[in-house]
């Protein structure tokens, strides 16, 4: 229990740490979770600022140059800016395509994310509640997916139904959805099994407001904690898919568009083109694991001491 | 247990023709089955011939018996690039595939336990935390882009392995294999072990926390206590006891080896039934990637059934709870 110093005159000695306070301090207390923590920051800035710091935009013709492709790092262009990382093979400089495709990146993984995680929990959250067939039929239904690898369920659905981004992430919200039913559907048995819930079902309150407004709170921390992890899962898998090209087209070009595209330039001995933007996909998706596991160990309640 | 394995061959049966309904739907329900059956290079009179010939003028229900008879079969059309029954020609392409995953397994047998050993022995040790380290990046990184980076080291920069392709091919015992020439070995080595990283981080992690836990359980104590050589009790008592959860996720995770050699495939130009998955979904060679996506599903539920027929036939718990319900 730590004492502030900020307290105010008159106030109690010891102040009460808010349960915040004391899942911010846990969580800075690893170092390397901070860092991960300040690069995904930085990271998700760097996307969300692109228009406005970087040099070319890569994706309007007038300020491409064919002049300029494949051009090694640290070359300058013919438009007379540095390129630090190079270019491509149609004379984009990579860093700006690189934080032009983190947001497409970041943007689908996160869509899916938040979708599969508002689909799966509610259908996690009404088998927990609902019990008898209902659970019976939802959780034979989460087993037999989960026995099949996302990967391959997410390959099978854009087999079926194309490419681009309104597909893809269709695809992958049917590829998840399933790990947050089970997770939720885990914690809110436990939950449901509380007093609390048994009072609130005691006021009269409605089956909608008993889930919504007093379950589902309690069942927020494993969920948070499936949720960074899923969503890094399907950062990484709408790469692999564009890389395939089954994913993206190159009109929506996402790191994994990029990276393919380098892919031919690679033999003649040109790896920056599918380097860097490589480097970018790794640093986001570790960083959004480490992140994860530090959640994992701050908010799991066994762990505690 | 005869009632056991019943109710689960019944399940299996149950997924793949949920499955085969759900393939079925996407492909004619939302997507035109015109675009996507008849080769698109075919003239008006010959997409009303196919149209007739493949039944699409029928209400949907009476097509999709028509579908099911044709998969139960083992018919699934013919492949418009290559003009051969699909089916065929994805078995043709399967035992590439199969030794990729294999030695991809192997691979993550004979590199991941030691490794996980070492780590869960001296868990204090640096060279232990640099493995932990390795695997944590191992399940991070993307399969293809540690792909890409391994032809540019080992193929352009080193020139030690050859990028693409099978290599030589040598028939042992019946078997034809790239695994029997030096030559295909090469060929071998970068797509198998590029196959096994996630694989390989998963070993260690199960070899570690095994390792972990059984050096404080009482058999260990008292093997050493009877005075068996470090060697012994590592090698036998310690090593018997973490293969069984080792053994069990691997077994299961064959079958997504399998489906994770698309990725590999695709950037080795590795000629197995996953790049032939790719290629004919670029090419819209839709009766191939019909084929392909039943039959993988075939493959998964028999894996499952098996590891669960197996499970019950070790733990009688398994099969009693079901009973149970």
């Amino acid at each position: 229990m730590s004492v502030h110093a900020d307290r105010a005159p008159g106030a109690p000695e010891i102040r009460v740490e808010t349960p915040f306070q004391r899942f911010r301090s846990e969580f800075f207390e690893s170092r390397i979770a901070t860092f991960a923590l300040g690069l995904l920051a930085l990271i998700i800035v760097l996307a969300l600022l692109a228009p406005w710091i970087t040099p070319q935009n890569p994706y309007d013709l007038a300020q491409v140059d064919v002049l300029d492709g494949k051009l090694p790092p640290g070359s300058v262009a013919y438009t007379g800016y540095t390129m630090w990382l190079g270019s491509d093979g149609a004379g984009r400089d990579l860093y700006s395509a690189i934080l032009y495709g983190l947001r497409i990146s970041i943007s689908v993984g996160v869509a899916s994310g938040v979708i599969a995680m508002a689909i799966g929990s509610t259908i996690g959250l009404i088998a927990a509640y609902a019990g008898g067939r209902v659970e019976t039929v939802v959780m034979r239904l989460v087993d037999l997916q989960l026995s099949f690898p996302a990967a391959l369920i997410a390959l099978m659905l854009v087999a079926v139904l194309g490419r681009g981004i309104d597909k893809i992430i269709i695809a992958l919200v049917a590829a998840q959805w399933a790990y947050y039913a089970r997770t939720v559907r885990g914690s809110a048995l436990v939950e449901s099994a509380k007093e609390y819930v048994e009072a609130a079902r005691c006021l009269g309150l409605g089956h909608a407001r008993i889930v919504f407004r007093h379950i589902l709170p309690n069942c927020l921390s494993p969920l948070i904690v499936v949720g960074t992890v899923q969503t890094a899962h399907a950062i990484a898998l709408e790469a692999t898919l564009s890389f395939l090209g089954v994913g993206l087209r190159q009109t929506e070009p996402s790191l994994g568009v990029l990276i393919a595209n380098g892919f031919e330039y690679m033999m003649s001995g040109r790896y920056w083109i599918s380097f860097f933007p490589g480097i970018a996909l790794l640093l986001t998706i570790v960083s959004i694991n480490l992140v994860g596991d530090q959640l994992r160990d701050v908010l799991n309640p066994r762990l505690k001491k | 247990m005869t009632v056991f394995i019943i109710r689960r061959l019944l399940q299996a049966a149950l997924v793949v023709l949920l499955m085969s309904l759900i393939v079925f739907f996407g492909v004619n329900v939302i997507g035109d089955p015109i675009d996507m059956l008849i080769n698109p290079e075919a003239d008006q009179a010959e997409i009303e011939r196919a149209i007739k010939a493949l039944g699409l003028d029928r209400p949907i229900g009476e097509q999709y018996l028509f579908f099911l008879k044709g998969v139960a079969s083992g018919d699934f059309g013919r492949s418009f690039i290559f003009g051969e029954p699909a089916l065929k020609l994805i078995l043709h392409h399967m035992p590439a595939t199969v030794e990729l995953a294999l030695v991809a397994l192997i691979m993550a047998i004979l590199i991941g336990i030691p490794l996980g050993l070492f780590a869960g022995l001296y868990p204090d040790n640096p060279v232990a935390r640099g493995i932990m380290a390795g695997s944590i990046l191992g399940f991070s990184l993307p399969t293809f882009w540690v792909g890409l980076m391994m032809i540019i080291l080992f193929a352009v920069v080193l020139g030690w392995l050859p990028a693409t392709g099978r290599g030589d091919t040598a028939v042992f015992l019946g078997i034809k294999s790239s695994a029997f020439t030096r030559d295909g070995l090469s060929h071998l080595a970068m797509p198998a072990l590029n196959l096994a990283l996630l694989k390989i981080s998963l070993v260690i992690r199960l070899t570690r926390a095994g390792a972990r836990e059984a050096m404080h359980q009482d058999y260990i104590k008292f093997a050493r206590a009877k005075g068996l050589r470090t060697r012994r009790v590592i090698g036998v008592h310690l090593l018997k006891n973490i293969m069984i959860p080792v053994v069990t996720v691997l077994g299961l995770e064959f079958g997504n080896l399998l489906a994770f050699s698309v990725v590999t495939e695709s950037i080795f130009a590795w000629p197995g039934m996953g790049k032939l998955l790719i290629e004919s979904l670029l090419q819209l060679d839709r009766p191939v990637v019909v084929a392909y996506l039943m039959i993988i599903v075939v493959v998964f539920v028999i894996i499952n059934l098996a590891v669960d027929i197996l499970y019950s036939i070790l733990d009688p718990r398994v099969r009693l709870r079901e009973q149970g319900t």
